[in-house]
């Protein structure tokens, strides 16, 4: 039985036009089963970041076609009508730049993903304050992120990505500030999402260390897919 | 979790400072208010306190405030005797340079027969004139205690009273006295010019002249009934309590007071343009954190709301530090700054209005960030 939540095919993306155009995405063809968790690698500017973006409705495609859980969002057009509302509902992103707001707290900015999708403040602050927990950044869930350091505030923006329980998760090298200790706890914290919620998770990574936490790898080179391999069972 | 309070927490030092700006902007603006309707209730503080129905004044003349005019003094008693009057009273009135302890003064001196209309409505301290020659009655504006000694023409003069608010049109401070005291200041001349004068028209000019009469009417007289009456006299003409005030505020303080307003309009104005444009500056500011609020899929409302807020926020504290400021300076001001609830709760929609309007170019800004804006280091 699968389940396809995210399903990309023949997706391409151009930057610019004429001489000056660069296509960042040609024509990838990518599948994310519920309870999959999937990595992306590639050199530097092979388009993996290009890839999210579009798969989470930031950016528009120039081409092909993209459906998340089963419902068509473009193919030419986008399909649905409140971008931001499928993002929030659907959706968690982990930032290459953890894009954390600089006047909340760490806690309150986990809550707040989940105050936008209308739960009240207290609930959601138990929520993240639990989450936080379990990333091991509890202690400092009244700090403000400019007080943060690079892996705490990764994992703030982990655990807010997680807060409303999407369906679809996008990690852009979310483990890249950690040290392997810190980054295995990550992506077994992922792996339990991807199980638990039946989840579809698609992680950037460069990161040797942790190739064995995927169920398989997709790598891109020059906006293409370059193969495709299964974990090493 | 407010996020319009928390940013501004988080930016508090800034935003304390921006308030403290705008605020002296807007205490600019308000004050203008004040002084506006202070040079109106200054200009109609005399002919209030007064309590006139009818003002009768020479022929011709729009006296005694807008034009000069001389009536004889025993037009008092023709009035007093015409039906529907209650009460007449003369008056003298004219603008005069006083030694006071303190300095040369400049004030307005009017002249009245205590117990008849035209002395002061309320006296603050002391007693009114009496019948004891050289008496005043000082507005507190004069700046004269009880018991000071004011040299006026040849003659001192002894404060036993003083009042509250009772200025000319000009804010120059009202001097009471009794009507014989100031016919003389006003009308006899010098000893040496006065034998001149007697020799060349045998008693012509006697000093019973007054500036106009004042009189108040039983109720229910109608004025223009009586001011009609008035007019028969070829010699007066009479002007109602209402066209009174129409000519203080239309005509003498009527530059003054278009100028005021029309400044007035101009700081509102300026004021608008400037904080439309610290609205749009502080939405600016947080372009990046508006990207990340729609990336983690924020409503538009959310957005909206963020402006909004702080819009009003920035509006309010700094409308608050501006009445602080206008009251605790409004003393300094040589003029009364006249504020009072109504015109501070005005302003205060005003402000709210310059506000909202003023963020309408922020939330569209707003609203076209594009997400990805957020994205990168
Ligand atoms: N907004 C943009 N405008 C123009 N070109 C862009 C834009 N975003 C990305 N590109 C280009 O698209 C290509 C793919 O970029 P992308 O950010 O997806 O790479 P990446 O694989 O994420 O690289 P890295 O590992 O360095 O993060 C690059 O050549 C980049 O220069
Ligand atoms: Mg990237």
């Amino acid at each position: 039985m699968t389940n396809p939540l995210v399903q990309v095919e023949k997706l391409s993306k151009t930057f610019g036009a004429g001489d000056t155009a660069v296509r960042a995405l040609v024509e990838v063809d990518l599948v994310v089963e519920a309870g999959e968790v999937v990595g992306l690698k590639g050199p530097s500017g092979s388009g993996k970041s290009t890839l999210l973006n579009l798969i989470a409705c930031i950016q528009e495609p120039t081409g092909g076609k993209l459906s998340i859980g089963g419902e068509t969002v473009w193919d030419g057009q986008w399909r649905v009508a409140d971008l931001r509302r499928l993002r929030r509902e659907r959706i968690g992103f982990i930032f290459q730049f953890h894009n954390l707001l600089p006047f909340l707290n760490a806690i309150d900015n986990v809550a707040l993903a989940m105050t936008l999708d209308g739960v009240d403040s207290a609930t959601a602050r138990q929520r993240a304050g639990a989450l936080l927990d379990y990333l091991q950044v509890g202690k400092r869930a009244s700090a403000m992120p400019a007080r943060l350091s690079g892996g705490e505030a990764q994992r703030v923006a982990i655990a807010r990505a997680l807060v409303n329980r999407p369906k679809v998760i996008l990690a852009d090298e979310p483990t890249a500030a950690l040290d392997s200790e810190r980054a295995r706890v990550v992506m077994d914290l992922l792996r339990q999402v991807a199980r638990d919620q039946q989840a579809a998770i698609l992680v950037v990574t460069h990161d040797e260390k942790i190739f064995d936490r995927f169920d398989r790898m997709v790598a891109l080179r020059d906006g293409r897919i370059e193969g495709e391999q299964l974990r090493a069972a | 979790m407010n996020l319009a309070l928390a940013d501004i927490r988080h930016k508090l030092g800034r935003f304390m400072l921006t308030c403290l700006g705008l605020g002296l902007l807007m205490a600019v603006a308000l004050s203008m208010v004040g002084i506006y309707q202070g040079v109106v209730s200054e200009a109609l503080a005399l002919s209030r306190s007064l309590r006139a129905d009818l003002w009768v004044v020479e022929s011709g003349t729009s006296g005694p405030f807008a034009e000069a005019s001389r009536i004889p003094g025993d037009v008092r008693e023709m009035m007093a005797r015409l039906p529907g009057v209650a009460a007449a009273g003369a008056i003298t009135l004219r603008t005069a340079e006083a030694q006071a302890p303190q300095g040369t003064l400049r004030v307005q001196v009017i002249g009245y027969e205590p117990g008849r209309p035209g002395g002061p409505s309320a006296i603050a301290t002391g007693r009114g004139v009496g019948g004891t020659r050289f008496e005043i009655v000082a507005d507190a504006r004069s700046g004269l205690p009880l018991g000071a000694t004011l040299l006026l023409g040849r003659h001192r003069y002894h404060v036993v009273g003083t009042t509250r608010g009772l200025v000319s049109s000009g804010g120059d401070p009202l001097i009471f006295m009794q009507l014989r005291d100031s016919q003389d200041l006003q009308f006899r001349l010098a000893p040496a010019a006065a034998r001149r004068a007697l020799a060349a028209a045998a008693g012509g000019g006697g000093t019973d002249t007054v500036n106009a009469i004042i009189a108040q009417l039983h109720p229910g007289a109608d004025p223009a009934l009586v001011a009609e009456t008035t007019r028969r006299w070829k010699h007066l003409a009479a002007l109602t309590d209402q066209q009174q005030s129409d000519l203080l505020t239309l005509s003498v303080v009527n530059r003054a007071r278009v100028q005021l307003g029309m400044f007035t309009v101009v700081l509102l104005f300026v004021s608008a343009v400037i904080i439309a444009l610290i609205i749009y500056t502080m939405t600016m500011d947080k372009l990046r954190e508006i990207a990340t609020l729609k990336l983690i899929g924020a409503p538009d409302r959310t957005i909206i709301g963020l402006v909004l807020q702080q819009a009003l926020m920035l509006g309010g504290v700094a409308y608050v530090a501006a009445v602080a400021i206008v009251f605790a300076a409004r003393d300094v001001f040589p003029r009364t700054v006249a504020l009072g609830p109504a015109e501070v709760a005005v302003m205060a929609v005003v402000i709210a209005l310059i506000c909202l309007v003023g963020s309408m170019v922020s939330i569209r800004a707003a609203l076209r960030i594009e997400p990805q804006q957020a994205l990168g280091g």
